[in-house]
């Protein structure tokens, strides 16, 4: 009775969202520390976890929408609104710093026509910021969704694009 | 006749073409009619010549890069499957002086065996170091490892097998097993090494610690940034399963271990032990207070041993040849061996693992034959983020924890980032001021607020004239050390070590606008 008066209460979801969302609460919500991988699961599923989305986790999980709105805004990787086709990651620490990474970095973002966190306007891709992918030893590195790139270089970065583009 | 070819499925090597030259290989053996097994093996570490392929032959593995794809007719023309001479031969890997000249104890198999092989990391020593802990009681083992004088790899260097003791001291009930590889720092990459090239002996690790203290339950907390470490280590875990090595009974033994991979949000500050547990908890990843120590009231408030990859990878050969074998290698109260990575401007990047005690000047000029563009050496970020800029000028310290904390440093992980002479210091103190703002959990004020002062503060010391800057300078200062002696965990807590270091070694970098 209690869950029939709790879905009253939620907003409307569009039914491929919701189906998405309980695949994944069914399916993992009984682990132990279960959040971040039911988050990790719906964003695999969507690209995104919805903001509409975030009272029906809550409610499959016995949670607060505050504790999971909690969440998803306090790590980088989760994000609330679909992305580019392509995640562009590059990487802005120390190792990549040292072979040239500023540059790179203002390259790629006068090329795409973005800054971090925005999506190009054919939404082909979305610039985001890391910080250590872990390929220090060749620097400067970008990771196009899990792909990852070393000793990358203004010029090897449009041969990249062009040859996506075509 | 059958031969073997190694192409590394480290992620690094993949991100300078090591698929498309697998491929090409295979492809080129099939259209030669050659029998050809490729095997995907680990990374050596030799960065600057990866792809670095390998050919097993009777003299022992042959080494070509760094290899293209291009490259493969020509090295199949010189019939490079049986070692034959080519433009790119380096000869007998083992005979490269960057990998002869190391001490190679946790990395002793990563880039020889195929990851995804248990048979192979059998055959090259592994489980060994279970198979004496499962004759051993708990606190056997514990003190075998403490006698290694084993300390943290992660960066805190604390001894393990104290961690290791309180937590099986703790009575009965639930324990875990937790391992940080939430490697987030940069100019790091032995974690993922391991996990990439030998996920075997993380897991076997894992397991002797779990029937050290009583845990029946592990977790790997893997940083999302890492996808091919997550593969490589779920189809071992899934190997390991299948033997009977993880599971109810391992190893006959009736001892229970389970290991599952969860993956991290992309927060730095997750590194950080007690926010990891939040984190895992399924929570935000906010600092806890210490006391209850983790081995105590650790992860879902039960005892808990956090250790990160290295550490954990590194106590199968502890346990196989003994604490006295490890704890002979290593100088002072820095015992064992350090896995040393070098990154950023660097000629010959990559991975070194020596016993403690050699000098930072052997390990950046020596292995790392100076910048890789060719200019002097300014400075050197060792241990992340959070580390000092040590100046050329004291290239000379010793490799040991304890000399690094007296120069005013740290270890931590064992990552040095190479800058050459045409960095500007200013701008690297107020990165690392950013970086603290952007990766604070939020918990306590020096951190939250004090880093973004922080930036504020440089911006006006490199904009302003000389009395300004001295005002400023001594209100940097004074933020420093409420940040140093007032936040809760390490990431407030150390960020001004690279600002004072800039301050105290490059102050003529904050003066570039000097009117």
């Amino acid at each position: 009775m209690k869950r029939a008066a709790n879905v009253a209460k939620l907003p409307d979801l569009p039914e491929e969202i919701r189906a998405a969302v309980l695949e994944v609460t069914d399916r993992l919500k009984d682990l132990p520390g279960a959040l971040l991988p039911v988050l990790h699961g719906v964003q695999e599923a969507l690209g995104y976890v919805p903001e509409d989305a975030v009272p029906l986790i809550a409610r499959e999980m016995n949670l607060s929408r505050a504790d999971v709105h909690g969440v998803i805004s306090f790590y980088h990787f989760f994000r609330s609104h679909p992305s580019g086709r392509r995640v562009i990651y590059v990487c802005r620490a120390e190792s990549c710093q040292a072979m040239g990474a500023v540059t790179l970095e203002k390259h790629i973002k006068q090329r795409l026509g973005v800054d971090f966190h925005q999506t190009t306007a054919d939404g082909a891709y979305t610039l985001e910021p890391v910080y250590c992918l872990g390929n220090c030893a060749c620097s400067p590195a970008i990771m196009v969704d899990d792909e990852l790139q070393g000793r990358m270089t203004p010029a090897r970065f449009d041969a990249w694009l062009d040859a996506e583009a075509t | 006749m059958s031969f073997t070819v190694y192409v590394p499925r480290d992620a690094s090597a993949l991100s300078l073409g090591a698929e498309a030259v697998a491929h090409a290989i295979a492809a080129e053996a099939a259209r030669r009619n050659i029998d050809i097994k490729v095997v995907r093996n680990g990374s050596r570490g030799l960065y600057w010549l990866e792809p670095m392929v390998e050919v097993a032959t009777p003299e022992g593995r042959v080494a070509y890069g760094p290899v293209q794809k291009a490259d493969i007719k020509a090295l199949f023309d010189a019939n490079f499957f049986e070692g034959g001479k080519h433009a790119l031969s380096l000869g007998l890997t083992e005979e490269i002086d960057f990998l002869k000249n190391q001490q190679r104890l946790t990395f002793a198999r990563v880039g020889i065996v195929d990851p995804r092989s248990l048979d192979d990391y059998r055959a090259h020593g592994g489980y060994r170091g279970l198979e004496t802990a499962l004759r051993m009681d708990g606190a056997a083992i514990v003190q075998a490892v403490t006698d290694s004088g084993l300390r943290g790899r992660g960066g805190a260097a604390f001894p393990a097998g104290i961690k290791w003791k309180t937590c099986h001291d703790v009575q009965g009930g639930q324990k875990y097993i937790v391992c940080n590889a939430d490697e987030g720092d940069s100019g790091t990459y032995s974690d993922r090494m391991i996990m990439e090239g030998d996920p075997f002996v993380l897991i076997e690790g894992m397991t002797i610690a779990g029937i050290a203290v009583g845990a029946t339950q592990g977790y790997i907390y893997l940083r999302v940034e890492y996808p091919h470490a997550q593969r490589a280590l779920e189809a071992a875990i899934a190997a390991a399963e299948t033997a009977g090595y993880l599971g109810d009974n391992i190893g006959g033994s009736g001892k229970a271990f389970r290991l599952e991979v969860r993956m991290a949000g992309g927060a730095y500050i997750c590194g950080e032990e007690t926010s990891l547990l939040e984190s895992l908890e399924g929570k935000r990843g906010q600092v806890r207070f210490k006391p209850p120590l983790p081995a105590i009231q650790g992860l879902f408030g039960k005892p808990t041993v956090i250790n990160n990859v290295i550490t954990l990878a590194t106590v199968p050969i502890i346990l196989e040849k003994g604490a006295t074998y490890y704890r002979d290698y290593g100088v002072g109260r820095s015992r064992g061996t350090l896995p040393i990575q070098l990154a950023g401007n660097i000629k010959h990047a990559g991975l070194v693992e020596r016993a403690f005690g050699l000098t930072l000047r052997e390990l950046i000029e020596g292995y790392g034959g100076g910048t890789a563009s060719g200019r002097a050496v300014r400075a050197i970020q060792v241990g992340g983020p959070l580390g000092a800029y040590i100046p050329a000028s004291q290239l000379d310290v010793q490799v040991d924890y304890e000399a690094f904390v007296a120069i005013g440093g740290m270890l931590g992980h064992g990552g040095m980032v190479v800058f050459d002479d045409t960095v500007d210091m200013a701008a690297q103190a107020r990165y690392a001021m950013e970086f603290c703002a952007i990766e604070s959990c939020g918990k306590c004020t020096p951190c939250r607020i004090g880093s973004t002062r922080g930036v504020e503060v440089i911006d006006r010391i490199v904009a302003g004239n000389a009395a300004e800057r001295e005002r400023e300078e001594v209100l940097l200062r004074d933020l420093c050390n409420t940040m140093l002696a007032g936040s809760l965990c390490a990431l407030g807590g150390m960020a001004p070590f690279p600002v004072l270091s800039a301050l105290d070694h490059f102050h003529e970098d904050f003066e570039a606008s000097a009117t």
